[in-house]
């Protein structure tokens, strides 16, 4: 449908103008704001390659935004300040985790697959709980922010804000490329029906690595960008409620769809921002709300509006029988 | 490092064992006949620490507090089946999940609102702050050691409920193959309910138990969560027996990790690197001995299914 052609586009240069636009509606703060939703939207994106489209049930992913985080921590307390190694750094870190981690989680189904992604979040969490050399449980200040060189001040927030966005688009881009794939199609084959591909021959194991580190290091990439946009970081971020609430995002957006990812984190997290103004029991509303989109709503928001798409008929064909609207 | 040390932390190990084995039996009979993945289990736990802390801080009788807590709880988990957890038998495991996480979330403000999000003060019974001299030289905590009693008690009740009884019979079937045992004529839904009521009041006199030795506090049920998933895993899904024997492994071994291993490393590494790589090694010990028991047996050690 056209819409889902121009929409994207259409965000993209909304977020694009957001900062300039910005003062003159008085939402400086909410800069800020946008571009750390954007960090999630690119780590709930990474997990959506997962679970939607590989349709692997992962509860450990914000293990990985973790590894990404501390690896940039790691390297800036050695003393390197230069956003080209540090961010790429936590990238790597994270698919080389995520590959390591997959390599033994991938081996089991189902439930047990949630259990051992979600014990190995846990044991990633307590490895940095005992880093003390980087902060332990009370976490890590960031010194200073990664440096971009090129004449871009990283410390101006509006550029930060640039150089975020077009990171978090290239890195759609490159997903949404890999969707349409050969390999995406093998993934969404294996997902759908997995014993029928490994006898038509597809190394299904390895298929499902790739996708599971790929994802990993879009995580890994998220991790060293939340750091360099909060400036500090804590074990915390890992603790399996944090990749439950990822995975919510995803839902919530619509696992499997495209832009699932992003429009979930983007729903959560504006949702989030507006039920904490209004009281300190923010998480009763939420709590409820997911309640009701698995009741009500078990496809997110892209199951919805099919819903509506799919009740009223597209179009009239030649002899006045009405067109099947193609979902 | 004492025998007496030695004894000391391995009674500490088996109790925490025990209350691990108290949560996960409720979990691994909900999942195991109904295939429902309860996140929310951790709730009804701190559920039963709040009510019993309050009562006992209130009215001075520490039993008073945990029959109080078993009542609560059990009321609450009754509404929440009827209305929710119903429901999610039959759907994917991952709707359980978010479905349950929101009851978590759901639950913690509940919690704070009503007590506050500061940590609660949860004491043991007068009565029981001495220690007691169990061997002669080894004197243990009084309240410890009814917490073990308790444990003990109510493993064994568990285990002639599920293996010498009627009830328990049915749910073993259940547990097995519930589509047959739906055949057979066993109403399934019903047994349902009754474990998911007799899991959320062992998981009250778990949280009641332990209040007086952890912190009470908002987000303890996600805490204890995660070990008692673990304990379920590692026992196999459905199984008691399975529950009892990884609940003690995991107790042990979180117990050797955390007193022991600090003791084996001083000699050979320098002192920050003791306690930075015994802490790491502490936490990790029960994830490591998860994934050593599903390395050689896949579905746990005694899986109640196939």
């Amino acid at each position: 449908m056209k819409l889902e052609r121009w929409l994207p586009w259409c965000a993209f240069a909304a977020l694009a103008v957001f900062p300039l636009l910005a003062p003159a509606l008085g939402l400086d703060f909410y800069v800020n704001f946008v571009r750390r939703a954007l960090i999630f939207a690119l780590a709930a994106a990474s997990l959506n390659f997962i679970l939607g489209f590989g349709g692997m049930a992962a509860l450990g992913h914000m293990g990985f935004v973790g590894v990404g985080a501390y690896t940039l921590v790691a390297l800036a307390d050695a003393g390197h300040a230069s956003a080209w190694l540090l961010w790429p750094a936590g990238a790597v870190a994270g698919g080389l985790v995520a590959a390591a981690i997959g390599s033994v989680a991938l081996r089991t189904r189902g439930v047990y697959f949630i259990m051992i992604t979600l014990a190995f979040a846990q044991m990633l969490y307590f490895a940095a709980v005992s880093l003390r050399a980087y902060g332990g449980d009370d976490g890590y200040n960031l010194m200073a922010r990664p440096t971009f060189g090129l004449g871009l001040d990283s410390t101006h927030e509006p550029t930060f804000y640039w150089v975020v966005l077009a990171l978090f688009g290239g890195v759609m881009a490159l997903l949404n490329r890999a969707t349409v794939s050969r390999f995406g199609h093998a993934l969404m084959g294996i997902r759908d029906n997995e014993v029928r591909m490994q006898a038509m021959g597809y190394p299904v194991f390895r298929l499902r690595l790739a996708d599971f580190a790929l994802a990993g290091a879009a995580a890994g990439l998220a991790g060293a960008l939340l750091v360099s946009h909060n400036s500090f970081v804590s074990p915390s971020v890992m603790h399996w409620t944090q990749s439950a609430t990822l995975v919510v995002m995803v839902v919530i957006g619509g696992v499997g769809r495209r832009w699932g990812g992003p429009v979930g984190a983007a729903v959560w997290i504006g949702l989030e921002e507006i039920a904490r103004q209004h009281t300190e029991y923010w998480h009763l509303p939420l709590g409820v709300l997911l309640v009701a989109i698995v009741f009500l709503a078990p496809r997110g928001i892209a199951g919805v509006l099919e819903r509506r798409r799919r009740a009223a008929p597209a179009a009239l064909a030649a002899d006045g029988r009405p067109v099947e609207a193609t979902p | 490092m004492t025998p007496i040390l030695f004894i000391e932390q391995m009674l500490n190990g088996l109790g925490y064992g025990l209350m691990l084995f108290l949560l996960a039996a409720g979990l691994t009979l909900v999942f195991g006949i109904m295939d429902v993945m309860n996140l929310a289990h951790g709730s009804l736990f701190m559920g039963g620490a709040y009510v019993a802390a309050s009562v006992h801080t209130r009215t001075d009788s520490f039993v008073g507090a945990v029959l109080a807590a078993l009542v609560v709880v059990v009321l609450v988990a009754l509404v929440l089946e009827a209305l929710l957890v119903r429901r999610l038998y039959g759907r994917d495991h991952l709707a359980q999940v978010l479905a349950t996480f929101g009851i978590i979330l759901v639950a913690d403000d509940l919690v704070k609102m009503a007590w506050g999000p500061a940590p609660i003060m949860a004491s043991a019974p007068a009565a029981l702050s001495g220690a007691v001299e169990i061997l002669p030289g080894l004197p243990y905590p009084a309240y410890r050691l009814v917490i073990l009693v308790a444990g003990l008690a109510v493993a064994g009740g568990l285990y002639l409920l599920v293996n010498h009884t009627r009830v328990g019979m049915l749910v073993r079937a259940g547990a097995s193959n519930r589509a047959m045992a739906e055949f057979m004529g066993v109403r399934v839904g019903r047994i349902f309910s009754l474990v998911f009521l007799v899991g959320a009041a062992l998981a009250a006199l778990a949280g009641a138990l332990m209040g007086p030795l952890t912190a009470v506090q908002v987000g303890m049920g996600e805490e204890i969560l995660i070990p008692s998933l673990v304990v379920l895993v590692i026992g196999g899904i459905g199984s008691i027996r399975g529950a009892f024997v990884a609940a003690m492994l995991v107790g042990l071994v979180d117990t050797i990790g955390r007193a022991f291993v600090p003791l084996a490393l001083r000699p050979l590494l320098p002192p920050t690197l003791v306690s930075d790589l015994s802490a790491l090694i502490a936490g990790l010990a029960t994830y490591a001995l998860m994934a050593a028991v599903l390395a050689f047996k896949p579905t746990g050690l005694f899986p109640a299914r196939g």
